[in-house]
Parts: structure tokens; C-alpha cells; sequence
């Protein structure tokens, strides 16, 4: 089964590599990265069963022993994010047939889409760090095509502003690596939880920590390191938001709470008190940039950095049920958000705008739309019976648990500003009438939009499900949670039994 | 040596900060080069200088750790050279287009994504 461990890297890089090739054929380059995203999908689903069955997997790539090659290591908190990877890469696959242009098609999209699926999945499931750094930058790098590729001067613009901090953070995070490497002497993540434990440097520890927190707060966006993500998600095509929507922030997540529960935990009341400010401050500005936008995606985007704060919040809280809401809200969340960009889409297709006082009446020329807005949409602001509210109720409840009241009381106040900028939405591009005449910019027959519905249906059915059915989804977060906590299990997984 | 390669390093930080602070974006440019070239050192720096010895394993066998230099930070530092040439080259094109675009160097005027 050691196969399952490579084939989430594989099989999207191979689908790049092949589309490439069949750079000529306009049809392969259709086909292909459609079967290619579908079975990323499957080899998730199967990673993440197998996890779910035997625990913790581990491959040591090249048959080098442990601390000296590069390790890939699968529990189950990698393996729900892979899966979850497998679901959003299937649905932007089916997606972007319709909704990219043939120019971008022919510049590489889907080869792009593809290398960037894979370095995300490469990034969840590596256990050396450098590694780790070589994969966000394979992913940076695609994501910067994806994001210029074919823009004017907006899309131009925002690439810059990514492009200079996500750089940045990058150095950050090398020069992180490098003192830990002289402090540690090892870069395999389970090595270093045993070195650093036994260290007589605490302060070097923490040091180290907190240039690790730097950079992987950039990349996921969290406060006051987010400004790069408003400027630039709105203004690439519409499913390049939703897939760096769903995905990108979330990558920087995962690398925090992996360091976080693993390695830096000498200190929690100093670290993971500031990662707690630092949530608390995320989710207020966040939901207030959000309030003075007018513009969809404008106030999904802002949205994106407030709901990093309800993930970062259950790392900083720092108990069993607490990381279980953060895996639970990471899960919920990739598929809520990557759905809401989604339907913004098609709503730009059907309108050609996404500027709020020009939208209107959609309600009543597509109740079906609006329909499939409301589930993610109030799921984000986390109504029952959703996903999102079962997200927020095991954080709050955790929260309460360990008596922070006042971080429980500011995740309960942004839950209630987001509920506010979701009608908004609602009530100026659904609800109210349309400025225009009457069914002036329609052209669109139902049918010829299948293609871009279908994903979104799925996704929302998705949601659905989760809320209805949380309890199957909430146990494996726990059994995630207890796994992120008990460190020796991860480190015998990896180095075998002799520590 | 160490304390001349930490003042160095230093050097090199402070002045991409500095040069990324400007308005023009090819200062920038040169700010986040500067900023890999210090990173790459500081890797070097903190992992240990060993003078004079190859990183190798010499034929006759047995060695103590310290009559070898270590390999792993040359290899690290390697990778992050070719990466961040990619990315330099990369970066170049993008921001030459955005002058194109823009019609401008300066950042200040770069301001359609935030109105």
C-alpha cells in the first residue's frame, strides 16, 4: 500500500507532464486533465481510507533510512487535507472546461492547474522540511503563472503583489530552515520533534519559531501579513480564485499547525498564546474589510482572511477537541469557499459583472442559483443545519472549554458580521430588482451551462451532506487531532522503534 | 570568520529591506535577490564553517565527524540557488510586463487592484 503515498503527487504531475505533451491535440487537452483530476480524486479517497484503517503510513523514498532521505508521511490529518485536495481539483477540472477561454487552454492552463494540484498535495504529505519549502515553491510558481497568465493591468498588477511577498515569506521560511538546521542538525520533522525536545536552547527554539510563524502566516494570510490575498484573488478568471480560494491559504494552515503540534511545543503558553491574538485579530479584520466591499469576490476574498483566524483560533486553543474544529473548519471550509467563488462565476458568466449595485434580480431568473448560493453561504456564516455550523460549535465549545472567553466571544461576533455580508450579497445580487431591463443580459440557455453548475452542485450536495451527517467526519477530526497530539506515535512511525 | 559572514549577512538583509522599500519596482526586484543571496548565507553560516576539508568521505574509511565538511547545507543551498533562479527569471518578465502595463516604475501608481 505504500503506493498510495506517491500517487497523489504522481498522478496530477503526470497529467501536467502529459498534457503537455499533447500540447497539439486540442481535444487531449480537454480529456485529459478532466480523467487526470478525477483520478486524483480516487487515489485521495483510497489514501485516505487506507490512513483511516491502519493508521499511520510512511514511505522512505529511495529506501534511504530515515533521517537522511526525504520521508512521505501520511496520517490522517494529511490524508483528510489530500482527499479534500482530490475533491476540489475534480471540480475545478470540470469546471475550467467551460469557464477558461481557449487562449489560456492553449497557453497551458491545464498543465498549470495540474503541477499546482501536485505541489499541494506533495506539501500535505511531506515529513522533511526542506522538502516542505521545495514543494511551496513549485506550488508558488504555478500559482504565479495561473494568476498573470493572460491578465490585463489589474491581473498584472495583483501578480506583483503575490508574487513580491509569497517571495518574501519564502526567504523567511529558508532562513528559518537554515538556523534550525545549525541548531538541530536535522531537517526530517520526526528527528527534529526529538532533537528539539532535548535541547538546552529554548530561546533558539522559539526564535526559530517565530520566523516559522512569519512565513507560513504570509502564505495563509492570517493577521497583519494578509494584504497580498485582497489585492490579488479577484482579479485572475474566476476558477483560478476558487481553486487558490479553496487551496493556497490553506496549504500555509496545514504547515503551521503540522510545526505547531510537532515541533514547537516547549513553550505553549508564549507560542500559541500569540498564535491566538493573532486569530482573533485575523477573523475581526477579515469580516471588516469585507463590510466595506462591493464587489462578490472582493468580499469572499476578505472572507478567506477572516475564516483563517476560526482555524488558526483551535491551534492556539491547543486541545484535543480544539484541533479537531480546526481540522473539521479547514475541511468545511475548502469546500464551502472553492463553491462560493464558483457560483460567483457563473454569475459573472450570466451577467458579466460582479459588481454588486450593477447585479440583481437573479432569484427570479434562476431560483436554482440562488438556492445554490444560500447553502455555502450560510454555511460560511455557519447556520445550521450546514457544515460550517458544526465547524464553529466544536470551537466555541473547545473555547469554553479551556475558559478563553474572549477569543469564544470574537468568533461568535464575526460569525454574525459574515452572516451580514452573506445577505448582503444576497439581497443585492439575488433578491433585490435588476437594474437593467428586464432579462436584458441573459443570453445563456440553461443547458449550455451544465459544465459550470455541475461542480457547484456537487459541492454544495457536499456541504449538505457534511452538515447533515457531521458525526462520521467529526470522529476522524478527533482521531486526527489525537494524532497531531501524540507526537511519539508520529516520530516511531517514522524513525521505527529505537528512540 | 563566522562574525564576518553574520555581518554579511546583515549587510545583504538590510539592504534588500532597504531597496524593497523603494518605489520602483526594479528596486524591488533587486531587494528580493539580495534577500536570497543572505538567506543562502545564513544558511551556510549556521549550519557550521569547516575550513579546507571536501565534503566527502575519504577512501580509507573511517573519519570523525568533524574532518569532513557537511554535505547536507551545500545540497540545501544548492536547490534554493536553482529555485530562486527560476523564480528571479520569472519575476523579471512579470514585472517588465507590469511597467508595460502600468506605464509607470512606481509602485505608489500601481494601485487598480485595491480601489
Amino acid at each position: 500500500m505504500k503506493l498510495l503515498l506517491v500517487l497523489p503527487i504522481v498522478v496530477p504531475l503526470g497529467t501536467a507532464a502529459l498534457t503537455l505533451v499533447a500540447w497539439s491535440s486540442y481535444r487531449a487537452q480537454r480529456v485529459l486533465p478532466l480523467l487526470g483530476g478525477l483520478a486524483l480524486l480516487g487515489s485521495g479517497l483510497a489514501l485516505l481510507s487506507s490512513v483511516a484503517r491502519h493508521g499511520i503510513q510512511v514511505l522512505q523514498l529511495g529506501n534511504w533510512p530515515a533521517p537522511f532521505g526525504i520521508t512521505l508521511v501520511a496520517d490522517l490529518f494529511s490524508a483528510l487535507m489530500v482527499a479534500v485536495t482530490g475533491v476540489i481539483g475534480a471540480a475545478v477540472a470540470v469546471y475550467s472546461l467551460l469557464a477558461i477561454d481557449a487562449e489560456r487552454e492553449q497557453f497551458g492552463y491545464h498543465s498549470l492547474l495540474h503541477a499546482l494540484l501536485a505541489a499541494v498535495c506533495g506539501a500535505f504529505l511531506t515529513g522533511d522540511l526542506f522538502n516542505l519549502y521545495v514543494w511551496f515553491e513549485v506550488m508558488l510558481m504555478a500559482s504565479f503563472v495561473l494568476l498573470a497568465l493572460g491578465g490585463g493591468r489589474p491581473q498584472i498588477e495583483g501578480a506583483m503583489k503575490y508574487v513580491t511577498l509569497n517571495l518574501v515569506a519564502s526567504a523567511f521560511f529558508l532562513a528559518a530552515v537554515g538556523i534550525l538546521y545549525g541548531a538541530a542538525g536535522s531537517l526530517n520533522m520526526a528527528d527534529l520533534a526529538v532533537t528539539l525536545d532535548s535541547s538546552n536552547e529554548p530561546g533558539v527554539t522559539t526564535v526559530v519559531a517565530m520566523l516559522f510563524l512569519v512565513a507560513f502566516g504570509i502564505k495563509a494570510g492570517v493577521f497583519p501579513l494578509f494584504f497580498w490575498l485582497p489585492a490579488s484573488y479577484h482579479t485572475p478568471p474566476v476558477v483560478v480564485s476558487a481553486l487558490f480560494a479553496g487551496l493556497l491559504t490553506k496549504v500555509g494552515v496545514y504547515a503551521l499547525i503540522r510545526v505547531f503540534t510537532l515541533l514547537f511545543v516547549h513553550d505553549v503558553a508564549f507560542t500559541h498564546g500569540i498564535i491566538l491574538v493573532v486569530a482573533g485579530l485575523t477573523m475581526v479584520t477579515g469580516v471588516l474589510g469585507a463590510v466595506a466591499q462591493n464587489d462578490f469576490r472582493r468580499i469572499l476574498s476578505f472572507h478567506i482572511v477572516s475564516q483563517i483566524g476560526y482555524m488558526v483560533m483551535g491551534l492556539g486553543i491547543f486541545t484535543r477537541l480544539a484541533l479537531a474544529g480546526s481540522v473539521f473548519y479547514i475541511v468545511h471550509h475548502i469546500i464551502v469557499k472553492t463553491n462560493l467563488f464558483l457560483v460567483s462565476g457563473v454569475v459573472e458568466r450570466l451577467r458579466g459583472t460582479l459588481l454588486l449595485p450593477s447585479l440583481g434580480g437573479l432569484y427570479q431568473s434562476r431560483p436554482l442559483l440562488a438556492g445554490l448560493f444560500l447553502v455555502p453561504a450560510l454555511s460560511l456564516a455557519g447556520m445550521p443545519p450546514f457544515s460550517g455550523f458544526f465547524a464553529k460549535l466544536a470551537l466555541v465549545h473547545a473555547g469554553f472549554e479551556a475558559e478563553r472567553y474572549l477569543i469564544v466571544g470574537v468568533a461568535l461576533a464575526v460569525g454574525l458580521l459574515t452572516l451580514v455580508s452573506m445577505m448582503k450579497i444576497w439581497s443585492e445580487a439575488f433578491w433585490k430588482p435588476s437594474p437593467h431591463e428586464a432579462g436584458a443580459a441573459e443570453s445563456y440557455p440553461p443547458e449550455a451551462l451544465r459544465l459550470m453548475i455541475g461542480p457547484v452542485v456537487a459541492l454544495a450536495t457536499l456541504t449538505v451532506l457534511i452538515g447533515l451527517g457531521a458525526g462520521p467526519l467529526f470522529n476522524l477530526s478527533l482521531e486526527a487531532a489525537d494524532q497531531l497530539l501524540d507526537r511519539n506515535a508520529y516520530v516511531t512511525a517514522v524513525l521505527g522503534s529505537r528512540s | 570568520m563566522e562574525l564576518l559572514l553574520a555581518v554579511v549577512v546583515g549587510g545583504l538583509y538590510a539592504a534588500g529591506v532597504y531597496l524593497m522599500l523603494r518605489r520602483s519596482i526594479l528596486k524591488v526586484i533587486f531587494g528580493l535577490a539580495l534577500i536570497g543571496h543572505a538567506a543562502n548565507l545564513l544558511i551556510f553560516t549556521a549550519a557550521g564553517l569547516t575550513r579546507g576539508r571536501a565534503p566527502l568521505v575519504p577512501r580509507s574509511g573511517a573519519v570523525s565527524a568533524s574532518d569532513i565538511a557537511d554535505p547536507l547545507p551545500q545540497a540545501v543551498i544548492l536547490t534554493a540557488i536553482v529555485i530562486s533562479f527560476g523564480v528571479m527569471a520569472f519575476a523579471l518578465v512579470l514585472f517588465r510586463r507590469g511597467w508595460e502595463a502600468a506605464g509607470t516604475d512606481d509602485t505608489d501608481a500601481m494601485r487598480v487592484t485595491e480601489s
